[in-house]
């Protein structure tokens, strides 16, 4: 007999797979569920122990056979293990899928190489990806394992740690307390892990609690020992436990071999070198179909972080494999959204908005009912402010309906740059990730979108066009801004076309001293340093922040670059050829003016700090602690801070007990410490991966996290300067008074000080762990409480500009 | 950037301060009352008014440097005038008694407030000089590293003694688990220990006769000079911070003190009115 081809395969098992294969099994339809764990929803499953699972967004109704509330992870699985046995799901477990191949209908092969066939499947793996094995013999010995749960559960073992990332390190750490660690690292150092990763690692081996093998990398597993080769030869060590922390292949590889495209691909092609994105996503259409048709993408891996999101869409992709064109569950949200438009029907507000704003035109449905959905729908009456000059918002915002104004100069306000329906505003404030340039007000009355940075990045990375329309557009308002104020777009049509973006990384050079110097640099984002070499060392002149531009000297004296300008950090410049800019200038008396101005100050400027190299061994020291890509950040003057810790003090008590900065920790350099605190980066990297989106930035400019916030813990991850704690809610406080006679809530200050309240904490180890974080107190009246409650005026909190600028080092 | 709270604000109080002070000794020398100057003429009542109301507020900036919940403004701002209008007292109190000093409870008044401002001097004067010579006897080191330093000394300490002689070994253990950092409290303001145990074994393996191979006595040596030099710099950084905390331990209990005789001092002069 032949094997039954099934209607639908699902593979993979989170919520958007196991929602998905219950909806089947309900429907009668044929299917079957394959996971390569011996369990349902492994990612889940990883989870803390009794982590506590939240079911954010609140407002999204679930839509699934399975229920799902917020709760233990424990008691989710248990509930969904019950659900799938109660419908009856069809699962095979311990079944990793290889491959999946369409021809009239898709062979789906397993590891062990036998294979099932189905009409449909939905691809629901999630982003774990495959977990990298030890590349050598003996990697699937039972003494080997590839994850650790509870590093207290171990106990004077003898455990070999490969890896040099933070999983790793972390790992050793923790394990080295009760037993004999070993790390195995394949370079001469720990480079790829964060901070306070590495100072912990550095003292613990300092220490002798763990032994390192540098430029070492394992040759053979056996059942009690694993070989490894060194520089000076093998090495056999004896050990109980392996553990291999080696990181995970991205899933996209193994989702590009089944057919599916994404949209970078062109890119990618044109430069091999490029890496692709993790961030991409895989293009589906409104019913999550990819380009292979009846191959369809959920879940994580379709970009949806949130475990409702993924249950939901596993329910109305099967649904729609069974013929039923159901409306998705967020209709009557987008509905709600659409009220102050005279409630027109969804279908036809969506079609207008394709049609008339051109940034928005070729999304797909589904696409734009997500950034619409994540939007806000204004109206404005005529002459509303939307935002302010000087805000540090950094939404996106597209006319559906009416005229608004730009205010371009802020002293004479009847500078007015009109936009009408279907343009774009704010672009800069998400580009460069500073304040708003400049002040909008609306003209008439209209109906505008406010659109998050996150949709919008999110939107650049995955459509081409979006990128595209931004990046012109963009390109002439940022020159228009800050190069050539007054002039009119047809007068810089030479320098627009010619001109390109250029991307560049931390240390990047951007130009070298000595080059020929025939083109120059606008920085988009992020930004660059000056300097010079002396007598072979580089002397640091200056930081130049985003909104400036570099490289205009040998430009105008005709003479190679007189200094080496690099990305300090992530930076994005638009290059502007010369002769297109030289010719502007021909036609533009005071912007010619105005650049010879600057070029005069900067020739000064530089004069003065080469004979100061202490002020640009400053400015390199702040860099390389984040500062320059910070907007306020706390220094400390080490000639005056008297060591009294009122400033941590301050912060948490008014921070329900947990500091959000450690004095001490962190580096100094000439009198000026950086105490581990957050930057308020232009470009947070703890927003990166945030799924409930709850990081923001407020508009004046604090980062901070909101109560959405799920506990999942990436942000602390991503964060270079390890300034993110995940802690339970802070107990309730009493005034000094009732604890000193009642003994009630915990002490004053810092609770990680105090012994009591930490053998509280530990007794409840189940509580809802929530990221924490300096907020820059933004609640509290007077702001900055650890600045405020410095007695000697040690503490600062500081923008990178004020700062690194010649006045303020030099004087 | 950053401004030490005696140039805060372009000196904003050391100008209160002086133009108060200026005031008073004008009014002074231009009253001339019947007898001596003393604290009974409208001068000497406003005069006193004036030098309580400051005593008192110098005295509830220990409850403002505690409500961070509560208040706003900055603690620097509030520690410039306390440090300047602390002063002025000096002035307006010598003022006020008109000179007149006996043995009598206003004089002991006095005397306790003097000890609160002479406290307080030295106080500003520690936080001027000690912190840039803490940030340089540290030398880049925190106090962590540091002591994760001497815990790696002892281990090698420990290694090198294994093979040598009982008293050697004793002196050796000794050095490791009987050196203590702040041992008494003057020890600790002092910054050295007369009797430290890694002295004392460096000491006595240098003088005494030594039966072992040399070559270990003389990593032995060089392992606690090593030892000694980082426990010098760690005394030396507590002795410090003990310094920037202990001129309060005489400035705070004088204040309480202070504030008792003057609630008497005001007590007894409208009693014997
Ligand atoms: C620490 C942490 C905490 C979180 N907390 C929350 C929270 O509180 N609330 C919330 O809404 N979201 C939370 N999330 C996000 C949520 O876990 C994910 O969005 C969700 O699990 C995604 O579901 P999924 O079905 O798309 O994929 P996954 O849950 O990742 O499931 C994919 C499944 O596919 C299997 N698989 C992978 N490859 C193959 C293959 N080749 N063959 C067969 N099977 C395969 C995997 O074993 C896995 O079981 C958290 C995430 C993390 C990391
Ligand atoms: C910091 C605050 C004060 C200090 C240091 C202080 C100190 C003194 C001193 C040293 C004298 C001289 C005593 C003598 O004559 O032998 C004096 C006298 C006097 N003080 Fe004050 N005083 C203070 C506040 C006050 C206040 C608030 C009042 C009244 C409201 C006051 C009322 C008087 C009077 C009436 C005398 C004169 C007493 C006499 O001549 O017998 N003083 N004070
Ligand atoms: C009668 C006069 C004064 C009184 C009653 C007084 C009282 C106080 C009190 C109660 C505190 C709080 C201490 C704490 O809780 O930590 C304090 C702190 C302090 N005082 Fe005074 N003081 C007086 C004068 C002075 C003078 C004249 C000076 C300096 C010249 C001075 C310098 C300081 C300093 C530097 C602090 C510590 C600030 C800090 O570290 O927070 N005081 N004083
Ligand atoms: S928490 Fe975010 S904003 Fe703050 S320093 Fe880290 S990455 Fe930057
Ligand atoms: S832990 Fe961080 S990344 Fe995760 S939800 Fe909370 S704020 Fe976002
Ligand atoms: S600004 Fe506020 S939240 Fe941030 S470290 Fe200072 S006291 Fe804490």
């Amino acid at each position: 007999m032949m094997a039954e081809i099934f209607k639908v395969a699902i593979v993979g098992s989170g919520p958007a797979g196991s929602s998905a294969a219950a909806r089947a099994a309900k429907l009668g339809m044929s299917h079957i569920l394959i996971e390569r764990q011996d369990h349902i929803s492994d990612t889940i499953f990883k989870y803390q122990k009794g982590k506590f699972v939240m079911a954010t967004p609140d407002f999204l109704p679930l839509r699934s056979d399975l229920n799902f509330q917020a709760g233990k992870r424990e008691e989710i699985l248990d509930v969904w293990d019950n659900g799938l046995e109660d419908c009856k799901v069809n699962v095979k477990f311990d079944t990793e899928v290889t491959s999946i191949k369409k021809e009239k209908n898709f062979t789906i092969t397993y590891a062990d190489g036998k294979t099932c066939e189905a009409e449909n499947v939905i691809l629901s793996i999630g982003l774990q990806g495959n977990i990298n094995k030890l590349p050598c013999e003996g990697a699937e010995l039972p003494l080997v394992q590839y994850q650790l749960d509870d590093p207290e559960e171990y106990e004077a073992e003898t455990i070999v740690i490969i890896g040099a990332g933070d999983a790793a390190i972390e790992n050793a750490v923790a394990l080295s307390k009760q037993n004999t660690v070993i790390i195995v690292n394949r370079r001469a150092e720990f480079a790829r892990a964060k901070q306070g990763n590495l100072s912990l690692i550095s003292e613990a081996i300092e220490k002798g609690n763990v032994e390192a093998y540098y430029e070492a990398s394992p040759v053979k597993v056996e059942k009690d020992s694993i070989t490894l080769k060194t520089a000076d030869g093998e090495a056999r060590v004896p050990c109980n436990r392996i553990i291999a922390r080696l990181g995970a292949s991205a899933p996209r590889r193994f989702v590009e071999s089944c057919g599916v495209d994404f949209p970078d691909k062109e890119e990618l092609k044109k430069d091999p070198k490029k890496r692709p994105d993790p961030r991409v996503l895989p293009e589906v259409s409104a019913q999550y179909e990819s380009n292979v048709p009846g191959l369809f993408i959920i879940g994580a891996l379709g970009g949806y972080p949130l475990i409702k999101q993924a249950m939901n869409q596993g329910y109305e992709v099967v649904e729609y494999i069974g013929g039923n064109k159901i409306p998705p569950a967020d209709e009557p949200l987008l509905v709600e959204k659409f009220s102050v438009l005279n409630n027109q029907n969804v279908d036809d507000v969506l079609e207008t908005i394709r049609k008339n704003i051109p940034i928005f035109e070729k999304l797909n449905t589904l696409l734009l009912r997500e950034a619409i959905l994540e939007s806000n729908v204004h109206a404005f009456k005529k002459d509303d402010t939307i935002f302010k000059r000087n805000d540090y918002s950094n939404t996106f915002y597209t006319i559906y309906v009416g005229e608004v104004g730009i205010l371009v100069d802020p002293n004479d306000p009847s500078q007015v740059v009109t936009l009408n329906q279907g343009n774009f505003f704010g672009e800069m404030g998400l580009i460069s990730g500073r304040r708003r340039a400049a002040t909008v007000k609306a003209i008439s009355d209209c109906i505008v979108f406010e659109t998050p940075r996150r949709t919008m990045l999110k939107l650049i990375q995955s459509v081409e066009s979006v990128k595209d329309n931004l990046d012109k557009v963009s390109m002439l308002r940022q020159i228009q801004t800050h190069l050539t104020p007054g002039v009119d777009a047809s007068d810089l049509q030479e320098l627009i076309e010619t001109a390109e973006i250029e991307n560049f990384s931390a240390g990047d050079v951007i130009f070298n001293q000595g080059d020929e110097g025939d083109h120059m640099h606008l920085i988009r984002s992020g930004s660059c340093t000056v300097s010079v070499k002396v007598g072979g060392k580089d002397i640091v002149l200056s930081y130049v922040p985003s909104g400036n531009y570099i490289g205009e000297m040998a430009l105008l004296s005709d003479q190679p670059r007189s200094a080496t300008v690099k990305a300090a950090h992530n930076t994005q410049t638009i290059r502007l050829t010369g002769k297109a800019f030289k010719d502007v200038l021909k036609k533009n008396s005071s912007i010619k003016n105005s650049v010879e101005k600057k070029f005069k100050e900067r020739i000064n400027q530089n004069e003065k700090m080469e004979g100061q190299p202490e002020a640009g061994n400053i400015i390199q020291f702040l860099i390389e602690q984040g500062v320059g890509e910070g907007t306020d950040v706390l220094l400390i003057d080490e000639t005056l801070c008297i060591h009294c810790d009122n400033c941590e003090k301050a912060c948490a008590e008014t921070h329900g007990g947990l500091s959000r900065l450690n004095r001490e920790a962190g580096p100094s350099y000439a009198s000026i410490h950086v105490p581990t605190s957050c930057r308020h980066c232009e470009h947070p990297h703890c927003m990166a991966d945030c799924p409930p989106d709850a990081i923001h930035r407020a508009p004046d400019g604090e980062v901070f996290i909101d109560d959405s916030c799920i506990g999942c813990g990436n942000c602390e991850r991503n964060c270079p300067y390890g300034v993110i704690q995940l802690a339970a809610p802070p107990p309730e406080r009493f005034n000094l008074f009732s604890w000193l006679l009642f003994n009630k809530g915990p002490p004053p200050g810092d609770l990680r000080k105090s012994t009591d309240y930490k053998n509280k904490k530990k007794k409840d180890e189940n509580q809802i762990k929530q990221a924490v974080k300096c907020d820059m107190c933004k609640d509290i009246e007077g702001g900055a409480s650890c600045v405020r409650a410095c007695p000697t005026g040690a503490a600062a909190r500081v923008s990178p500009e004020e700062f690194m600028s010649i006045t303020s080092l030099t004087s | 950037m950053h401004e030490s709270l005696l140039i805060y604000k372009k000196f904003k109080y050391l100008k209160l301060t002086l133009t108060t002070v200026i005031l008073c000794i004008v009014l002074y020398l231009y009253h001339s009352p019947i007898g001596s100057p003393n604290g009974g003429t409208w001068l000497g009542y406003t005069l006193g008014t004036l030098a309580a109301l400051i005593m008192f507020w110098l005295a509830w900036f220990g409850a403002r440097k505690r409500s961070y919940n509560k208040s706003k403004g900055n603690l620097e701002e509030w520690a410039s005038a306390h440090v300047y209008l602390g002063l002025a007292l000096v002035v307006i109190s010598t003022l006020h008694s008109g000179f007149q000093f006996g043995l009598n409870i206003h004089t002991i008044l006095y005397f306790l407030m003097m000890i609160v401002i002479i406290s307080g001097i030295i106080g500003v004067y520690f936080y001027l000089k000690f912190p840039s010579l803490i940030t340089k006897n540290r030398n880049g080191l925190t106090t962590e590293m540091m002591l994760t330093q001497i815990t790696e000394i002892d281990e090698d300490i420990r290694e090198l003694s294994m093979s040598l002689d009982d008293f050697t070994v004793d002196l050796m253990t000794k050095a490791i688990e009987e050196t203590v950092i702040g041992k008494s409290f003057i020890i600790k303001l002092k910054g050295v220990d007369p009797d430290c145990h890694t002295s004392l074994a460096r000491k006595h393996l240098r003088e005494k006769k030594f039966s072992g191979n040399n070559k270990i006595r003389e990593q032995l040596l060089s392992k606690l000079t090593r030892k000694e030099k980082i426990l010098d710099q760690l005394r030396n950084d507590l002795k410090m911070r003990s310094l920037l905390q202990i001129w309060l331990y005489i400035h705070v209990p004088f204040t309480f003190a202070a504030l008792a005789a003057l609630i008497i001092h005001i007590f007894s002069v409208f009693y014997y009115w």
